[in-house]
């Protein structure tokens, strides 16, 4: 039966036309540009196909009565590309918003600070021979400009400087605005008592750099953002409902309580439920961690996530009321959001040393200068040219650059970053702890041939194993190198699946089917399960079970080898636990979790002062995410899990573990070394400034030098490892 | 020096144009795919 597409969610409609945004996998290269977008508009009623290659979305407009949107997605299948229809959350959007609004104040910086800055140089070049009327109307003109320029540009500072004053406290922008806003000030009155040096171009131009340093940082988090949301798009899930008695498949996310849905066997259950007929087994090692298989009939609840496995289920979606694991999940996770939040950023952190010595460095020159008999405002001059020249310019770019840069190379390395501070937190770590289930062991089960089966017999196996839709058998499937199916291959449901392969009927399927008695050898991991197969009087027993990652053995080991303390924290039974935590050379290891019991470990190890990295990838592990230090999950991770955790990794390898801690340390130690870059200029230029020799050009080169410099060593956090 | 009453406002009349064309390109959407814009470039479909 052809299946209804509904993807009536997504559409937006505006007179007429319908207009839809779209996730496309697999664009690489700028002829997919032209391949999509040429082919696109050549169905009937397209009015416009544009693909932005920057962010991969791919967004379409067309006249309602002549198409629809499943036809789109049709039409990229045609041409081998995969769509997914998108809803842009609401952060993104947000985000968006805040980007331009930087990138408007970057620019309005920017004029101002050129402008000013030709006036400046005519002044300082001229200064001997131009006549006192001339340069007042300069400074005059630099004050038109910088006022309201600094009204518009400096307001991402002065809010945040606001915020943190409200609350007591002090963070990186409070000596920014105080710099800014005094050395603008201080112009001022200096125009008007027709002085020599005025500080607008200081002023402006500390305006700018800083600007950059945010729009950087911002830039950076927008395009992970942007990433993340497309691999949200890419695993967002389809259900089959029924509509009366037609059966439509409809987007996960599209779904209401009371709907009423088909799971057939191998599907991933698209919300929860309650199970109103049918009878089969549900896999919920996403949800628990656990990787024995559940009976369920009618009148169980299943949650979303779990897999169902043998038998076709019909199931009635239920609110997310009180009591469910869902609901007990999300209670634990507010909370343990809420310790985190306690963290303080290394750049704040800084600012708080840092703050009060500028501080007190301009108001001690100030007294210093009176009790050495200078004028009151010669005195009050020199103090704030300190308090400019030691505003933290280079300190506030330092940290964004690294960052920028950091998440780059973790990016191409297949690690998307969820938040800006988790280099700074992953830099620390000094304990890592495990999931096991999907995170130490790949996300779906897989052939192991502990029984010893013969080549062949694995071959033919995995070859008739392609026509069945049965969990198990497409785990075996994953092996076959000719992925032809063989013709005629019937599947008997519940039992398994037959075909003539040379003249002799071969069988794969349960014991039963095949004729053999069952065997679970000594070497298979709890949890496994045996399919059987037979084929002109010879069988085999074949065991498909959880399968740690490939170079799971070599990271730990790694791992080790930087000093770092490993901990396996599962909800899976021990005996399963156990041969894994060997395997790995793992010797600290739990079983049988529940959420909040990993939470208990996780915070009992932070209070005995460990840094704590989790990672895991199952709804029982979203809670213990949010209360280590930092977090990281693999992209199979249930949805909430994935937005608790600060990265995301890609891939079947666990290498992107070890590659975020060692990126991670390397990124600390640039920042660090920024940090006293910017402390050396400062120890420099401050002793010059309180001394009163400082003119608006030492100012203008120290500030510009030292952000130049930290940039450009900021770009060595690029190199590969 | 009074040819300074007419060259300050043309100066800054330039300028504030300046910022006013990237005002307006950043509004147009001009950066929203600028990876996107560089190998559009590349493509020879308009020609002709």
């Amino acid at each position: 039966m052809a299946e209804v597409l509904d993807l009536s969610t997504f559409v937006q409609h505006r007179d007429g036309t319908a207009h839809i945004d779209l996730a496309v996998e697999g664009v690489a290269c700028a002829n997919c540009i032209r391949k999509i977008e040429s082919s696109l508009k050549l169905l009937p009623g397209i009015v416009e196909a544009r693909l932005n290659f920057t962010n991969r979305r791919l967004a379409v407009d067309w006249r309602e009565d002549e198409l629809a949107a499943a036809d789109v997605i049709a039409a990229l299948q045609d041409i081998g590309y995969r769509a997914h229809p998108f809803q842009p959350e609401r952060a993104e959007t947000e985000e968006a918003g805040q980007a331009s609004w930087l990138t408007k104040c970057l620019a309005v910086a920017g004029f101002a600070a050129m402008n000013i800055m030709l006036l400046s140089v005519s002044v300082w070049s001229g200064a001997t021979d131009m006549p006192q009327e001339t340069r007042d109307f300069f400074h005059w003109l630099s004050a038109l400009i910088a006022l309201p320029a600094a009204a518009y540009a400096g307001q991402p500072f002065f809010h945040s400087a606001w915020r943190a004053l409200r609350t007591r406290q002090l963070n990186m922008d409070v000596p920014i605005s105080l710099g800014v806003l005094l050395a603008l000030g201080m112009s001022v009155v200096e125009t008007a008592s027709h002085a020599k040096h005025a500080y607008f171009d200081s002023a402006m131009m500390l305006l700018f750099f800083l600007l950059c340093g945010r729009a950087l940082d911002h830039a950076m988090r927008r395009k992970t953002r942007a990433a993340a949301g497309n691999l949200a798009a890419l695993k967002a899930e389809f259900a089959h409902r029924f509509d009366g008695a037609e059966l439509v498949r409809v987007p996960a996310a599209a779904l209401k309580p009371g709907d009423r849905l088909l799971v057939r066997p191998g599907d991933r259950v698209p919300a929860d439920g309650v199970v109103l007929n049918g009878v089969s087994e549900v896999d919920e090692s996403l949800v628990t961690g656990e990787t024995t298989r559940h009976a369920v009939a009618a009148g169980a609840t299943v949650h979303a996530g779990s897999i169902n496995f043998s038998g076709t289920l019909t199931v009635r979606v239920t609110a997310a009321g009180t009591g469910t694991l869902i609901d007990e999940i999300e209670r634990l996770l507010e909370k343990a959001v809420a310790t985190k939040s306690r963290y303080v950023r290394l750049a704040d952190r800084a600012a708080r040393l840092y703050a009060p010595v500028v501080h007190a460095t301009a108001a001690m020159t100030l007294v210093g200068w009176i009790a050495a008999g200078a004028s009151v405002h010669d005195s009050i001059i020199t103090a704030i040219a300190v308090l400019i020249i030691t505003c933290p310019c280079a300190l506030a770019l330092a940290i964004p650059a690294v960052q920028v840069v950091a998440a780059r190379a973790l990016f191409q390395g297949g690690l998307i970053l969820n938040s800006g501070d988790a280099i700074e937190r992953l830099a620390e770590v000094d304990t890592v702890v495990f999931d096991k289930t999907g995170t130490l062991t790949l996300p779906q089960p897989g052939f192991d041939n502990v029984t010893g089966a013969a080549p062949d017999l694995i071959a033919l196996a995995s070859r008739l194993a392609l026509s069945s839709r049965h969990p198990l058998a497409a785990a075996l499937a994953r092996e076959a190198r000719e992925r032809i199916p063989f013709e005629g291959a019937i599947e008997e449901t519940g039992q398994g699946v037959r075909a003539l392969i040379d003249g002799a009927e071969a069988r794969l399927g349960s014991a039963a089917f095949c004729g053999v008695e069952p065997i679970l050898s000594a070497n298979a991991v709890a949890g496994a399960s045996t399919i059987c197969f037979s084929h002109a009087g010879r069988h085999a027993v074949l065991v498909v079970q959880q399968k740690l990652r490939p170079d799971a053995a070599r990271v730990a080991a790694d791992l080790r080898a930087l000093g770092i303390k490993l901990i396996i924290l599962s909800g899976d039974g021990p005996n399963a636990v156990a041969p894994i935590a060997a395997a790995l050379g793992i010797a600290e290891w739990r079983g049988g979790l529940k959420p909040n019991e990993k939470i208990a470990i996780i915070e009992s190890l932070k209070a005995r002062g460990h840094r704590v990295l989790m990672v895991g990838d199952g709804l029982n592990d979203a809670p213990a995410l949010a209360a280590a230090s930092v977090s990281l999950s693999p992209i199979s991770a249930a949805d909430i899990t994935q937005a608790q955790a600060d990265a995301v990794f890609l891939g079947e390898t666990l290498a992107p573990v070890r590659e975020a801690i060692v990126t991670a340390r390397r990124a600390r130690r640039l920042m660090h070394q920024n940090l006293w870059l910017a402390v050396i200029y400062n120890a420099i230029a401050v002793p010059v400034a309180i001394a009163g020799l400082v003119t608006p050009l030492i100012a203008a080169a120290a500030m510009s030098g030292s952000s130049i410099l930290v940039t450009l060593n900021a770009l060595r956090a690029r190199r590969a490892s | 020096m009074n040819v300074l009453i007419y060259l300050v406002p043309i100066a800054l009349a330039l300028g504030l144009t300046g910022l006013a064309a990237f005002l307006w390109s950043l509004r147009n959407g001009q950066y929203d795919d600028v990876e996107g814009a560089a190998l559009r470039v590349l493509s020879d479909d308009d020609v002709g």
